[in-house]
């Protein structure tokens, strides 16, 4: 699976997650920072709740009558002159892109960000015709240059690393002699970049959004890389998540509100492209040749489904940048590309339960995720709904689980059996008590007193004390 | 509030005591009685309630919870309130509703027990609008926000200010409040390896504010913390607020 990072065992991403004490601290920080920059940029709205509602309202248009924009949207873009491929899964639209490579003799391609390309391992398929893809987004570019670290998080990808490992890397792989100040960081990548910007043949970009109404695309960035990957080369290929999209341009303008706030906390992000088009006659800049990739790979089969909600997706990482699990973990952890709330929800139906079993259940389901989400994704609740599937229909669970889970619903479904359960409890803790608390338990408490103590339950119940009560006032 | 004490307007209230109010934190759910009947209401205790569920549904045992809330649905069918001592079996309750058929009979029981049904610090804010219960209890404490009470529940604002007007008690801003504490039912066994790190964070900011004393309105999050505490052997005592609520100086 192309979407999938790291090592295959999640028990394991988990321990080496946790274990790394960097990754925490970078992880730790850069939660707390965005946090607070994203509340701030929604509270300056005054009216963040009827933002969220709009947006949550046009992703739903949009989503159930996808079929009609995306139809608008090729029509508009072939007016344009621009050529537009569906590709139903990741190899066919790998197989366009290398198809188009291979006909302009392409040796250099140049790339802004993007995490569907990241899905569909495109930059592995360009590299093994012999194309040297550059990133060109700072993050991207940092993990291209550490051997392909995967991305951690998908609004900042090098999320997880911090400005002295940075340091290393740049000076490990391209005999950079300077500080780890983010400034001289940064102006040495853009020294670097700006030659490849200029020999590149192929320009990639991704999509934030796709204006149905006009046939443009939508970048936001805020280090302007997508605007020169999409005017200096001579042939651009924009690849796009098949719900990336909007009607026009006033639902752009919302939805790119609430993407540049909820995400880094900004009104605008620096840079705001919008690409229509290739270059027409008499026009200086653009490419000569535009082609569009719509990607399907596993999204038509969330349509009509009770996940579809997940489609509505903005890509801004708020819930990635709440969540306390995320942030104990990292975003590797998780093993797929899109990590946190938004990514146990979405890798597992892009994918498969076989591959992303445990992700569902890496959460505690505080809802902090879907507090936070922009277009009101009911995140934690869907997360609940993956659990449900792999009980009910992929009966993926236990043996264990199963029994409990049945012997739970008969005792608490029998007063009577609860009565007598709740009665023998203290009696059968006991051996493993001390002092009223238990430190070593048995079967899933083992599990829980490995960190904790666990109180053993009273000889006097509630409902004891309550019928005593009752009866001795009666007496009165 | 006079006209409660003086028996002028007696509420009946059906206690919801959960699991862990039942076996655990008996303190908790005795406080709830005698603060509401302090209060003025006449409380009983339908015998035949169990568990709200939330382990079977949160676990994806959707048809197992059916019958389980079928089950608290005629428990408390007569009750002319319900008030529960823990906000994440309250809001679990409020769930019933999306568990049965839309416009079903079952789905109209469910969606009157939720009607009735209240958090307790929400019952004496919203429904018996009082928000000095005229507790006292020396001590300086901080406050955990359980995660369903307020995210999913919405009850943010009555147990803080039930507790501001408590006499004698200093309240402290905990640090990071709203996140979570790490237990989310079978995530604190499943996965709890991360738990444990979550938990470990919470207690960490709990110390930072040199509190003496931890309160909470969800019995769950407080037997995560309060482990994780007692494991640390921390000073830091833990309770329920209803335990504050009904304290008169002697605590």
């Amino acid at each position: 699976m192309p979407m999938q990072i790291g090592e295959k065992d999640f028990k394991q991403r988990v321990t080496s997650g946790i274990a790394d004490d960097f990754m925490r601290g970078a992880v730790r920080s850069a939660q707390t920072r965005l946090q607070g920059k994203r509340k701030d940029a929604a509270d300056e709205l005054g009216d963040w709740e009827e933002w969220r509602t709009l947006g949550s309202e046009i992703r739903r248009h949009t989503i159930e009558h996808l079929d009609y924009y995306l139809h608008q949207l090729s029509e508009k873009v072939a007016e344009l002159g621009g050529h537009v491929f569906f590709a139903e899964t990741g190899e066919e639209a790998n197989q366009y892109i290398q198809q188009i490579a291979k006909r302009k003799h392409a040796k250099k391609i140049a790339k802004s960000k993007s995490m569907v390309t990241e899905e569909i391992s495109m930059n592995q398929a360009l590299e093994e015709i012999d194309c040297e893809v550059v990133e060109t987004d700072l993050g991207e570019y940092i993990l291209q240059i550490d051997d392909h670290d995967p991305p951690s998080h998908i609004v900042a990808p090098a999320l997880h690393k911090n400005k002295e490992q940075i340091r290393d890397v740049f000076k490990e792989k391209l005999a950079y002699l300077k500080s780890e100040k983010p400034e001289e960081l940064a102006l040495f990548a853009r020294e670097k970049l700006r030659e490849e910007f200029l020999a590149a043949d192929i320009g990639i970009t991704g999509c934030n959004f796709a204006v149905a109404e006009s046939g443009s695309f939508a970048l936001v960035t805020n280090e302007g890389n997508a605007r020169m990957v999409s005017t200096l080369p001579k042939t651009q290929i924009t690849v796009m998540g098949m719900e990336r999209i909007v009607p026009g341009w006033e639902e752009l303008d919302i939805v790119v509100s609430l993407l540049t706030r909820a995400a880094v906390g900004q009104k605008l992000t620096s840079y705001i492209t919008a690409l229509t088009g290739p270059k027409k006659d008499g026009e200086a800049d653009g490419p000569e040749e535009f082609h569009l990739v719509i990607v399907d790979n596993g999204r038509s089969k969330i349509l009509g489904t009770e996940f579809q909600e997940a489609l509505h997706c903005i890509r801004c990482a708020a819930c990635i940048n709440v969540c306390p699990v995320y942030r104990h973990v990292g975003g590797h952890a998780y093993g797929s590309i899109y990590p946190g709330p938004i990514g146990a929800v979405l890798s597992p139906l892009l994918s498969d339960y076989d591959e992303y079993k445990e992700l569902p259940y890496a959460s505690s389901l505080c809802g902090a995720c879907t507090e936070v989400c922009p277009v009101k994704i009911p995140l934690h609740e869907q997360l609940i709904m993956h659990r449900r599937q792999i009980v009910e229909d992929e009966k993926k669970t236990t043996l264990s689980e199963r029994v409990a889970m049945r012997g739970f619903e008969q005792i608490v479904n029998s007063g009577n059996l609860y009565r007598t359960a709740t009665k023998m409890a203290p009696l059968l803790t006991t051996p493993f008590a001390k002092n009223k608390v238990i430190t070593k338990g048995p079967g899933p408490l083992k599990h829980w007193t490995h960190a904790r103590d666990f109180p053993q339950p009273v000889t006097e119940r509630f409902r004891d004390w309550f019928e005593k009560r009752g009866e001795q006032n009666g007496k009165r | 509030m006079d006209a409660l004490r003086n028996g002028a307007y007696r509420m009946k209230v059906s206690l919801f005591v959960t699991c862990l109010g039942d076996m655990f934190y008996v303190n908790a759910g005795k406080a709830a009685v005698e603060l509401l009947e302090h209060l003025g209401c006449i409380v009983d205790f339908p015998r035949t309630q169990t568990c709200c569920g939330q382990p079977a549904y949160n676990s994806g045992y959707h048809k197992e919870t059916i019958d389980v809330a079928k089950h608290l649905i005629e428990t408390f069918e007569e009750s002319a309130y319900v008030v529960g001592i823990s906000g994440s079996c309250v809001y679990m309750i409020h769930e019933y509703v999306h568990l049965f058929e839309e416009g079903s009979e079952w789905q109209q029981r469910a969606q009157r027990l939720k009607n009735k049904t209240y958090e307790l610090t929400q019952f004496i804010v919203e429904e018996l609008q009082i928000d000095d219960v005229g507790a006292h209890f020396d001590g300086v404490a901080t406050y955990h926000t359980s995660c369903h009470m307020t995210r999913l529940l919405g009850v943010k604002e009555a147990p803080l200010r039930l507790l501001e007007n408590v006499q004698g008690l200093t309240m402290v801003d905990l640090p990071n409040c709203h996140d979570c504490c790490g237990f989310g039912g079978t995530f604190s066994v499943k996965m709890s390896d991360i738990s444990e790190q979550m938990v470990d964070e919470k207690v960490a900011h709990i110390e930072e504010t040199k509190a003496n004393l931890l309160l909470g309105a969800d019995s769950s999050c407080l037997m995560n913390i309060g482990g994780r505490l007692s494991r640390h052997n921390s000073s830091v005592e833990v309770k329920h607020v209803a335990e504050i609520l009904n304290s008169r100086g002697d605590g």
